[in-house]
């Protein structure tokens, strides 16, 4: 049985790009070295597979430079199973054993640094928090959905980036304490109140969860809001900040798009409540406007 | 060909706390880093900043502590710096909207941490680094300085004179992990090297796979001595499946270490009466081990650590994130059971040596946080005392490289009249192999003298060489279609370092780590990046990364065989004690034409107004 269960078409949003010019001797040198591949993995999953408890996992694969890979598809691989094995894990085992050329980000392995977040069976989920015991299996391994695909489970993130600074996510406030050595006082329930907003981790999981944004490349999105909340919350940020933060989520594509579907909120893996935020954030801009009438 | 008054390499804690600063004093300023900035290690910080900031508390008790700390292997004037400054730039944080958890009257809250005298750790829940690497990028982003994320330095462009002290640094070659493409930075005022620590040296680390030591490997083969580097931190607390820290918050608010016969050793066994779990990281490591050893672990493997008699409310205010990772990452309920932790790699406390003001010998280049040693540490880091470095020494080095005159600096680096040459007896040659096939740059990577030229080359032509040396380092693995691959060879450097390299460590142990690096090195002669694309080259990153953690890996080794004593985190079962006749000094690598040459330089014990004398440490 081949290990290789590939060319299921996939109709995640790929842009092909433009492949750079190669010469013949090129060429073959690189389908020399994707077949050597092909057949290392082959032999490796062989031994993996005798007498060990493995799991089955199935992952996207693109790139827009080997002819081979430009045709989106799924490879499978078995990687041996041990207990408290997360995706990323399992990922990495596949691309150290396996197949070096797997490509996928990643870090921390403790879900702070929101670089690994995958489209693990149908749901977004950052790979090292997502235990493989507690998944269906073959388990499916996308990237993220409604984002550009780079390669393999790599996505563009320049846009999201975009939209997280379109907010001015920085904290500005025009009083300071005297003294070098004072701080600016914040009450225990103000930082409770910010504190949920201030743990995203930019891993745009909400975003691409979120179907307005999928629809609507200008809505600022569920993360870039839920940002814009924290700092128009926080109580140390004057009242002339403030109605400066409500007019930027204000604009068109901001706020209001949501319809609040609570699939950002649903996928977040730090269980921030954006929702909430985002209708937080709607009902300060009725107040605003309403005292403006 | 890019070009900035000055570029930071890394946007961690230490990166971005320089850009800031050298922004201010007016510098165009760009950031290069392999990682977007909030993906930076930084952010997995949890414990807190360590700052004198109530009355009752003093810059000079935090120095105090720092230098018992340290086993007297810290200098007093970086020491004090990192004191004096701390206060200051972290309310700075503060200002800039951190959010640090609070108290009643709206203060920042502290607690206390191993080896503090004072409960000076200032925190923001158990993620203080993610607060802190977010506030700060968040600053980078409203002044609009330029950041190349995601682009891999793996080059510096420095002069070719046989003197490294006589060396300047023009700006680095990196390349952009999207698309491949190689390109020259080049620096008018200096380069600021910010890359984080090494732990991937390890196979159990608390390290995020990022760090690989890059900045000290680089800096190491283009003439900047490494200092200190066998002083590797092993925090005790870590979960035993990943490595994932369990913070010291945990212990600093009332957590309590069990054996398996539920005994409370730290105590009952007599390694801190005083201190308890409160004990310096370094005797809380090993006494975990000593009771796996003995055969009173769990599992023969790790330790108990509760915090079940906190309670609900202080717990979920004050280590959620604690619940979180032991629930995620070790399938335990840190309310209702007692976690399990064992030892890891946490922290380098060695790395480029430095002076108070960030720089190296080689004048342009600098370096700041974990990849630096400006030595405030010494052989043992407290808990709390890495992120005020970065924000203290960070903003000295960045107002430096802009041109700020900061005075001269007390640390001297490089040799001086106090050198002294040391010599090791070492299985086998260290340092470079010398193939007389291949082209050694291509290979070997990064010594910064090409081909002889007889006029000294102007800035660009600098960086331009060093793109073109880097260029045909790439091609070469990229062109080669067999051999080994990094992975292997990553594998087997990490398994022989933490047999071999750990919190106890034997002569005969040193050696055989020896032997092993340098049969890795050997083979990194044959390696090869299978993945043919350049688009984000996940392969041909990491087969550079390796090449790193080869030299770093060995400079660990060396140092460790060469200091025959028991300091700090340095302990050996040949040398019990601390020899404080010989050993009052640092030990530095430098890698002269591939020979790695080891030699010392006495620590400096003078303060500002006083002078530390060393003491028998107890806790
Ligand atoms: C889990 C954990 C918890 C900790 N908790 C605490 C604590 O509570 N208190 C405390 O004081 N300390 C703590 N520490 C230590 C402290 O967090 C680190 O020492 C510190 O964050 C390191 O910061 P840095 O800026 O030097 O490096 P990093 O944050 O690691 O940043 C390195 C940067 O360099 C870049 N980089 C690396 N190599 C290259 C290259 N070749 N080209 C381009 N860019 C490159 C990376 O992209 C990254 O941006 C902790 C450490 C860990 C691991
Ligand atoms: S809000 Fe949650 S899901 Fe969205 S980017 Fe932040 S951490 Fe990720
Ligand atoms: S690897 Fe950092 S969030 Fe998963």
């Amino acid at each position: 049985m081949s290990t290789q269960v590939p060319q299921e078409q996939e109709e995640a949003e790929v842009d092909a790009g433009e492949s750079r010019p190669r010469s013949p001797h090129q060429e073959r040198r690189l389908q020399e070295k994707a077949s050597k591949r092909e057949e290392g993995q082959r032999e490796s999953e062989e031994r993996a597979r005798e007498g060990e408890e493995t799991v089955e996992i199935k992952v996207f694969r693109y790139d827009p430079e080997v002819e081979a890979k430009q045709e989106p598809r799924f490879d499978t691989f078995h990687v041996p199973f041990e207990k408290g094995m997360t995706v990323l894990d399992a990922v990495m085992y596949a691309r150290d054993h396996y197949d070096s050329s797997l490509t996928f980000r990643h870090s921390c392995r403790q879900a702070i640094c929101g670089s690994d977040a995958f489209f693990i069976n149908g749901r977004q989920r950052l790979g090292c928090q997502t235990q493989i015991a507690e998944l269906d299996t073959p388990v499916r391994i996308e990237p993220l959905p409604h984002q550009e695909v780079v390669k393999d489970l790599v996505v563009d993130m320049d846009s999201f980036y975009e939209q997280m600074e379109a907010v001015e996510p920085y904290f500005q406030t025009n009083e300071l304490p005297e003294g070098d050595l004072e701080e600016q006082r914040q009450s225990r329930e103000n930082r409770e109140k910010i504190k949920m907003g201030t743990r995203c981790i930019w891993c745009a999981s909400c975003m691409s969860s979120c179907n307005i944004a999928a629809g609507d490349d200008q809505y600022l999105g569920p993360a870039p809001i839920s940002m814009a909340y924290r700092f128009a919350m926080d109580e140390r940020e004057g009242e002339d900040m403030k109605e400066h933060r409500l007019r930027i989520i204000e604009q068109e594509h901001g706020v209001w798009r949501c319809q609040t579907q609570f699939s950002c909120t649903n996928v977040c893996p730090k269980d921030i409540p954006i929702t909430e935020h985002i209708q937080g954030l709607k009902r300060e801009a009725v107040k605003k406007n309403l005292k403006f009438w | 060909m890019h070009e900035h008054d000055v570029l930071v390499v890394g946007a961690g804690g230490a990166g971005l706390r320089a850009a800031i600063a050298a922004h201010e004093e007016g510098a165009d300023v760009a950031i290069v880093t392999k990682l977007h900035p909030v993906r930076s290690h930084t952010g997995a910080a949890e414990g807190g900043i360590n700052a004198a900031l109530r009355d009752g508390d003093s810059w000079e008790d935090h120095a105090y502590d720092t230098m018992k700390g340290s086993d007297y292997l810290g200098d007093a004037p970086a020491i004090e710096t990192l004191c004096q400054d701390s206060p200051e730039e972290t309310i700075q944080l503060e200002r800039w909207g951190m959010p640090f958890s609070r108290e009643e009257d709206g203060r920042v809250s502290q607690r206390p941490f191993g080896g503090l005298s004072f409960p000076r750790t200032t925190y923001a829940g158990a993620e203080t680094g993610h607060h802190l690497l977010h506030t700060l990028y968040q600053q980078v982003v409203k002044r609009g300085i330029a950041v190349y994320d995601e682009w891999y330095v793996s080059r510096l462009a420095v002069t070719e004179d046989p003197d490294p002290e006589k060396r300047e640094c023009h700006g680095v070659v990196a390349f952009d992990v999207q698309t491949g493409e190689v390109a020259g930075f080049r620096a008018r005022n200096g380069v600021v090297l910010a890359t984080g620590g090494p732990g991937q040296v390890y196979d159990h680390t608390t390290n995020a796979v990022s760090c690989t030591g890059d900045g000290p490997a680089m800096a190491y083969r283009a003439g900047v001595p490494m200092e200190d580097m066998e002083f590797i931190q092993f925090h005790p607390t870590t979960l035993p499946s990943t490595g994932v820290l369990i913070s010291e918050g945990v212990r600093g608010e009332g957590g309590i270490l069990y054996n398996d016969k539920g005994e409370r050793f730290m105590f009952e066994h007599g390694y801190a009466s005083n201190s308890g779990e409160l004990a310096s990281r370094d005797v809380v490591a090993r006494a975990e081990l000593t009771e796996v050893n003995e055969g009173r672990g769990v599992n023969d493997e790790y330790v108990h650590l509760d915090m079940r008699h906190l309670g609900e409310e202080r717990i979920i205010d004050r280590l959620e994130n604690i619940l979180h990772l032991a629930g995620d990452f070790e399938g335990v309920d840190g309310l209702v059971e007692p976690m399990p932790v064992k030892p890891g790699q946490h922290y380098a406390m060695g790395g480029i040596e430095t002076d108070e003001n960030g720089e190296t010998l080689v004048s342009g280049l600098y370096a700041v946080g974990e990849c630096a040693c400006v030595s405030v540490h010494g052989s043992n880091r407290l808990g709390g005392n890495a992120l005020p470095e970065l924000i203290v020494f960070g903003a000295r080095a960045g107002r430096h490289a802009a041109g700020t005159d900061l005075g001269e600096a007390i640390i001297e680096t490089g040799r001086t009249e106090d050198t002294e040459i040391g010599e090791v007896d070492t299985p086998v040659a260290p340092g470079a192999i010398h193939t007389d096939t291949d082209d050694e740059a291509v290979t070997d990577g990064g010594d910064p003298r090409g081909e002889g030229a007889s006029v000294i080359p102007e800035p660009v032509e600098i960086v331009e060489r060093a793109v073109e040396a880097e260029n045909r380092r790439i091609e070469h693995l990229m062109e080669k279609d067999e051999g080994v691959q990094q992975a292997e060879l990553r594998e087997k450097l990490q398994k022989t370092m933490t047999r071999n390299v750990n919190v106890f460590r034997t002569e005969a142990g040193l050696k055989q780590a020896l032997r092993d690096i340098r049969e890795v090195r050997e083979q990194y002669q044959d390696v090869y990046v299978a993945d043919p694309s350049r688009t984000f080259n996940t392969d041909l990153q990491q087969t550079i990364e390796m090449r790193n953690l080869i030299d770093t890996a060995e400079a660990i080794t060396l140092g460790a065989l060469a200091r025959d004593e028991f300091r700090g985190a340095h302990w050996r079962q040949e040398y019990q004690e601390r020899r404080d006749e010989k050993w009052l000094k640092h030990t530095l690598l430098s890698w002269n034409d591939g020979t790695p040459e080891l030699w010392y330089k006495p620590v400096i014990l003078e303060g500002e107004e006083k002078t530390y004398e060393p003491k028998i440490r107890s806790y």
